[in-house]
């Protein structure tokens, strides 16, 4: 032992279980670069996104430029080849910014990229990889429908077998980047595979097709959402998944992004502690900084725990990930536990900022009503509640 | 042309750095380390004289810790092509004077035209290593250098000085310290980063280069900055004045 090691050392406030050592020098540098770019290129722009809810489509073009578009799929599909734990990491830093940001990038990486190159053929992989990884092709995923929401398996979406290929025939809700994208991947039954989901790949300006955005969102308002509308989309047998069927299909695909969003979440969460944390010592009532105060102080310690054990428990997940061994499950309870503490987090941060806190340029209720959506979205914070409580009890009690 | 860019692992810009409480220096346990700012810079001039064909390669060095290794990868994934650990952990910081003479051997062993450094570290802002480096190797030296134009073996540089700017040239090979002006330097991109994993660096000591690095200053004391004393608001300019009178200040 160190002669140190009886008294400790400097305690890192912002990295309180340092878990920057715990990275290998790639993952500090996407950390950082991630990191980087969102503060001066993201930061400036989203409090006009966010309050008149407009989508720059180039986001995805500077994202690609830098790598942010497919951070695990591998380089010769245009990707970067990097860990689940980089992944994690870059949606952090972008979350850091604004849940909408993180929700374009992950949806393209985990929900477009991801099951194209998991799912489908050289052709669709050469095909479309790439251009999704640079950005020029913005993807959406559609699972989601009206009456299918937390019971994706209800789904009303039907592929009808034609002689040259499929007639998709359906609606889709609450789609991330659906109104601006180039390429859908959709979620149908089909019936010439016994009524079992298969994947499809679309494209933007296919007869039939439309993607109306859903306007009037209190939240996640820098990212645009719309429908799906499939009103008898033919398309050939190239636009099929060939490698995936039934719900493993979609989860697999869910598996990797709610694993980004227990990561992101903290982002956001970081962000709220760094700015509430700074205004405490600022803003002087009674004559003394708020942050002097016991209140103030016990809360900005409960954000700072739940953070470092949030990050901890992120990075744990990533590794199994990495090393092949990581269970549905734990994704659902970091998942769950990050996203309800985000949320927490944020809402104290803007009840802190006193009536500061409901103004735009002060961030924290931007992230707080950014969160209601995200504590909400790829499995609510109950649903992952039973998914736990199942392999708990062996009992599944969703229906 | 090969161009040579030391690169120094400092505190990160953004951390608030804490005096040890002994007075020794400053506080490094558990920071965040960074590459100093300004070396930053000299990477992106480096590399943006490769991309125009002015520069055939560059090569980082660092000397110090072990995990300046990172910094060096940091440069690499930036696009610079093969980097030098000069590993020399003293538990203090190698004075100005030991570096030059160990970046004078490296420039001995390398022969690059061009050697670009920061201008300074920001952690003990000293401003001398470029200096000491010209000097020893008996080669101009433009230092703080907010453009950088090389042409006909020669470097035409700008410098800002106090109230202005001044352009001058010195014959190659040369070295130039740079100055925050000279360029914004680029992000890594992530593919980048991977790629510089597979880009050659060579780990050597100090020892190597039979260069005593011993400390020749002795720090005496190292102290935070005064904290600022609450002001008072004044209603009238002749109070203002009768205030600055009465605290000796006009």
């Amino acid at each position: 032992m160190s002669p140190t090691s009886h008294k400790g050392l400097s305690f890192n406030w912002a990295d309180p279980f340092l878990l920057e050592d715990q990275l290998t020098d790639e993952e500090r540098m996407i950390s950082d670069s991630a990191h980087q770019f969102a503060q001066d290129r993201l930061l400036p722009r989203v409090e006009e996104a966010y309050l008149n809810e407009h989508t720059d489509p180039e986001i995805f073009r500077e994202m690609g430029e830098l790598g942010l578009l497919g951070v695990t799929v591998p380089e010769e599909y245009g990707g970067v080849g990097a860990s689940y734990v980089s992944y994690g990491l870059v949606a952090r830093a972008v979350e850091g910014v604004d849940s909408g940001y993180r929700s374009m990038m992950s949806v393209q990486s985990s929900l477009v990229m991801y099951p194209i190159y998991a799912y489908g053929s050289e052709e669709q992989k050469k095909k479309y990889l790439p251009k999704l990884a640079s950005g020029e092709y913005i993807g959406c995923f559609g699972l989601t429908e009206p009456d299918a929401g937390s019971d994706p398996a209800g789904m009303k979406t039907r592929a009808i077998k034609t002689d040259s290929g499929y007639r998709l025939i359906g609606s889709k809700m609450w789609i991330s980047n659906s109104p601006i994208a180039d390429v859908f991947v959709v979620w149908a039954k089909s019936e010439a595979h016994d009524g079992k989901v298969r994947g499809f790949i679309l494209e933007k300006g296919m007869k039939g097709l439309s993607a109306p955005k859903i306007g009037g969102k209190l939240s996640l308002r820098a990212s645009i959402t719309g429908e799906i509308v499939m009103d008898n989309v033919e398309v050939g047998e190239d636009a099929l998944l060939p490698n995936v069927q039934g719900m493993g299909g979609p989860f697999g695909c869910l598996n990797r992004a709610r694993y980004g969003i227990a990561w992101g979440v903290m982002g956001a969460a970081e962000d709220c502690l760094h700015r509430t944390r700074q205004y405490g010592l600022d803003r002087i009532q009674f004559n003394r900084p708020l942050a002097a105060t016991q209140l103030y102080q016990k809360k900005l310690a409960d954000m700072e725990t739940e953070i470092a054990l949030g990050l901890q428990a992120c990075l744990r997940v990533g590794r199994l990930f990495d090393e092949g061994r990581f269970a549905p499950e734990m994704i659902s309870l970091i998942k769950r536990n990050n996203c309800g503490k985000a949320l927490d987090i944020a809402r104290n941060a803007r009840d802190m900022h006193g009536g500061n806190g409901i103004q735009i340029e002060y961030h924290v209720m931007r992230h707080a009503q950014n969160l209601e959506t995200v504590n909400t979205y790829e499995g609510t914070h109950d649903v992952h509640a039973l998914i736990l409580g199942r392999a708990i009890t062996d009992l599944q009690a969703f229906a | 042309m090969k161009v040579l860019v030391p690169v120094k692992r400092v505190i990160d810009y953004n951390v608030k750095v804490k005096v040890k409480a002994d007075g020794t220096g400053v506080d490094l346990a558990n920071v965040k380390m960074s590459m100093n700012p300004f070396d930053e810079i000299s990477v992106e001039a480096a590399i943006r004289l490769k991309e125009a064909g002015v520069a055939s390669e560059v090569v980082i060095v660092s000397i110090g810790e072990k995990k300046s290794v990172d910094t060096i990868r940091n440069a690499l994934a930036m696009g610079a092509d093969r980097g030098i650990l000069i590993e020399e952990d003293q538990g203090v910081d190698i004075e100005p004077l030991a570096v030059a003479k160990i970046l004078a051997k490296v420039v001995e062993e390398e022969a690059p035209e061009l050697v670009i450094l920061g201008k300074q570290a920001i952690d003990n802002d000293m401003n001398a290593t470029g200096q000491m480096l010209a000097a020893l190797l008996g080669w101009g030296q433009a230092t703080f250098a907010s453009e950088i134009e090389i042409a006909d073996g020669k470097a035409v540089v700008t410098r800002e000085v106090d109230g202005g700017l001044q352009t001058i040239s010195t014959a190659l090979p040369a070295i130039v310290t740079t100055d925050l002006r000279l360029n914004e330097p680029r992000y890594a991109s992530l593919p980048n980063i991977m790629k510089a994993k597979k880009k050659p660096l060579d780990e050597k000591t100090a020892a190597d280069y039979g260069v005593d690095t011993s400390p020749r200053l002795t720090v005496v004391t190292t102290e935070e900055p005064a904290a600022r004393e609450a002001g008072i608001k004044v209603g009238s300019v002749d109070e203002l004045v009768a205030k600055l009178k009465e605290g000796g200040l006009v």
